[in-house]
């Protein structure tokens, strides 16, 4: 038995801008993360200090990291659907 | 406390679970081949695969295992949540499309999909099963919990119920039936969520948080030099035993024939013994709630705020609040939270719960549970960084969260789908916050299992509310399990005995072997959900993702990302990556608890991540390092 995909799918040119986009994003994120990590474990009490509207920096650092992690998706989503434009189309034309 | 089921509750529950079954009923005449069986035939529409990812990810551990850590120890419980959503962007950013690209019907077949190789087809397969094992035990837990508020039947019966009817579900229609109850109650988790949130902050805060709370009482004391209570300020109470655990004095008082147990605050040179709630049982036999039967509901729910503030002035209460408005009332006030001992005292074995008056300040930043900040340690402080490093890497190496990649037809609807899901589940995540909380001071907890902190909290709100709300979590649990079922299924059916032992097995008898495993697997499930019946479900999600960050993500990252790969690196890999987390968890001090053992655990960590993780890639780079492909010289 083969171990090819489940369906048939198309050559995709933009595999590896994609990928190495997808890298890129990763990182930013994991330094965002990271910096969480890093003020809990070594400064704890900053995570109490108020930073606006009264929320203390733990829930607005913790609100932040879900909204950004969904901002990004929606920034590679667009990033990448102009990649794919922009690659495949040009292959489908020289086919 | 004693649950007593409700009409509705019933109803609805038997509506929810009925649904279940007809979708189960009307998708399995549409399986009829191993494709459709394992992958759904990779003919989900992104939109609802995505929802349905929701559905897979938001278990029984958000639900209920997340707002009932943050109704116990507050902020430290949204960790998991801020921890589980991360896991999605490595899923996104780094696994998604080179996975749907690579693979046809489990993992393994990515990480297989270029070297052919038994020992990958073997550790993967293996893998696949244990890291769906570890995940399945905290869903069982949290069926059995919900079941007895619901159903008003005991914790066991629950789990056997939940693992019937899945094996049932499983066992007819696979994947496509799985998708879409995941995609039906992923939605209605969120959307009654999201009502549940809107309810919590139109009601605001009280000191009293309803009619029937249990205002706790206390007594003056007089105490000599050694500690000891020697007198009390007033009757009718008489002093009939005393106890020293650690620091702490706890003190058996008699009133009418009913024995109850106290703390003893030195209250600055006034000494005050403040009510508990004790589970006592006794040398003979009996086990006693407050000192009466469990019968008498003697046995409270709790949770109140000892001193409410708002704009800096104390008040009785305050409602109608917007987000921001919630939390800082929370920061600037007094929360009385219950902390937990057990001691023997005559031979009686007793677990008392006693009220601790904590500031806003801590419940709403880490350090109540995760030692991070006052009497932390090195240890501690590692425990914490291990924790959040597992639950960043767990998500994209959860069998049954892959496999989710192979139901849609392309690399872009597997892009989409993972988009979808982490807005959904993002949203959801945030919601966690307010509803621990909301929990946390509403009077509604019960001390004894924090997992029905969130159903609880709705039947605060109403019974018809309590009603919808457990009857989707129920279903929440039905779908993750159906998925794990399905993804372990693939692994015994698909990598073992298909890839791995060169079984030639007809499509109709790779189904067949599918559904064969799946009921196998649910009878273990069960087994397991009713030992771990009394750890918080959340707690045991963390360690299945450390299982499945050292095991599996190591194997994918590297296979996708690092040419000098082997299958002799990705083999040992995923073995020493599992062994040594499984290991690091039986040694570690939360399960040397549950073993009752008195003695120091080994391993200071509760979570392995940041031991095997690293050891689990170490091991990949060396074992391919010295496993390389010899060249053939050129002339």
């Amino acid at each position: 038995m083969h171990h090819g995909p489940a369906v048939k799918l198309e050559s995709d040119n933009a595999a590896d801008p994609k990928a190495k986009l997808g890298l890129v994003l990763f990182f930013v994120y994991s330094l965002v993360y990271v910096g969480f990590i890093i003020i809990n474990t070594l400064s704890p009490k900053t995570m109490g200090e108020s930073i606006v509207l009264g929320l203390n920096l733990a829930v607005v650092y913790g609100f932040g990291l879900i909204l950004l992690a969904i901002v990004m998706g929606l920034i590679y989503n667009i990033m990448c659907n102009r990649i794919e434009k922009k690659l495949n189309i040009a292959q489908e034309t020289v086919d | 406390m004693i649950y007593e089921a409700s009409p509705i509750a019933v109803g609805l529950f038997v509506f929810i679970v009925l649904l279940v079954l007809g979708i189960s009923f009307y998708f399995a005449k549409r399986t009829r081949d191993s494709k459709s069986y394992f992958t759904a035939s990779g003919s989900i529409h992104w939109s609802v695969n995505g929802i349905a990812f929701a559905g897979d990810y938001l278990s029984a551990a958000s639900f209920l295992g997340i707002a009932g850590m943050i109704a116990t120890v507050g902020y430290d419980g949204f960790l998991y949540s801020i921890g589980y959503l991360a896991g999605w962007v490595v899923a996104l950013f780094v696994v998604a499309e080179p996975l749907k690209r690579l693979g046809k019907y489990t993992f393994s077949d990515a990480l297989d999909s270029t070297f052919n190789s038994k020992g990958i087809q073997l550790m993967a397969g293996i893998s696949t099963l244990v890291v769906s094992v570890c995940y399945l035990i905290p869903q069982m837990v949290g069926a059995g919990a919900l079941v007895t508020p619901l159903l008003g039947l005991p914790h066991y019966v629950g789990v056997i119920m939940v693992g019937s009817i899945v094996i049932f579900i499983v066992a007819t229609a696979g994947m496509v039936s799985t998708t879409y109850v995941q995609f039906l109650k992923g939605g209605l988790l969120i959307v009654f969520s999201m009502v549940l949130v809107v309810l919590v902050l139109r009601n605001g805060f009280s000191l009293s948080p309803s009619d029937d709370y249990h205002e706790f009482k206390s007594v003056g004391a007089t105490v000599d030099d050694d500690g000891t209570v020697t007198a009390l300020a007033h009757n009718p109470y008489v002093i009939v035993g005393q106890e020293t655990v650690g620091s702490l004095r706890f003190v058996k008082l008699i009133e009418n024939g009913v024995e109850t147990w106290w703390k003893l605050d030195l209250n600055g040179g006034d000494p005050v013994l403040h009510e508990t709630l004790s589970i006592v049982k006794t040398a003979n036999g009996k086990t006693l709630y407050n000192g009466e039967p469990k019968a008498n509901e003697k046995f409270y729910q709790v949770g109140h705020f000892s001193k409410l503030v708002v704009d800096g002035v104390e008040v009785e209460s305050v409602k109608n609040l917007n987000p921001a408005e919630f939390f800082s009332i929370i920061e600037d006030s007094e929360i009385v939270r219950f902390a937990t001992k057990d001691f023997t005292a005559a031979g009686d074995k007793v677990t008392v719960w006693y009220q601790s008056a904590t500031p806003g300040e801590k419940i709403l930043r880490p350090g109540l549970k995760f030692k991070v900040d006052e009497g932390a340690t090195t240890s501690s402080k590692l425990n914490f960084v291990s924790l959040m490093l597992a639950l960043f890497f767990g998500t994209s190496a959860l069998p049954h969260i892959l496999i989710r990649y192979y139901t849609v037809p392309d690399q872009k609807s597997a892009r989409k789908s993972t988009i979808v899901a982490i807005s959904a589940i993002g949203f959801f995540y945030i919601l966690t916050l307010f509803m621990g909380l909301g929990a946390m001071v509403n009077g509604v907890l019960d001390v004894e299992s924090s997992n029905m902190s969130a159903p609880l909290l709705a039947k605060y709100f109403g019974t018809a509310l309590f009603a919808i709300i457990s009857a989707v979590a129920f279903a929440t649990v039905l779908g993750t399990v159906s998925g794990l079922i399905v993804a372990a299924s693939g692994a015994v059916a698909h990598d073992l005995m298909d890839q791995f032992m060169g079984i030639q097995l007809t499509d109709k008898g790779k189904v067949k072997a599918g559904k064969i495993a799946a009921v196998a697997v649910g009878a273990l499930a069960i087994v397991l959900g009713i030992y771990f019946k009394t750890t918080n479900v959340s707690f045991l999600v963390g360690l299945a993702f450390a299982v499945a960050a050292s095991a599996n993500l190591p194997a994918i990252l590297m296979l996708l990302f690092w040419k000098k790969t082997t299958s002799k690196g990705i083999a040992a890999s995923i073995f020493v990556g599992m062994v040594s987390a499984l290991t690091l968890i039986a040694l570690s001090p939360s399960m040397y608890e549950l073993y009752e053992s008195t003695a120091t655990a080994p391993f200071p960590l509760d979570n392995p991540g940041i031991v095997s993780i690293p050891l689990s890639f170490a091991v990949l780079i060396i074992v391919s390092l010295l496993t390389q492909p010899k060249r053939t010289p050129t002339v």
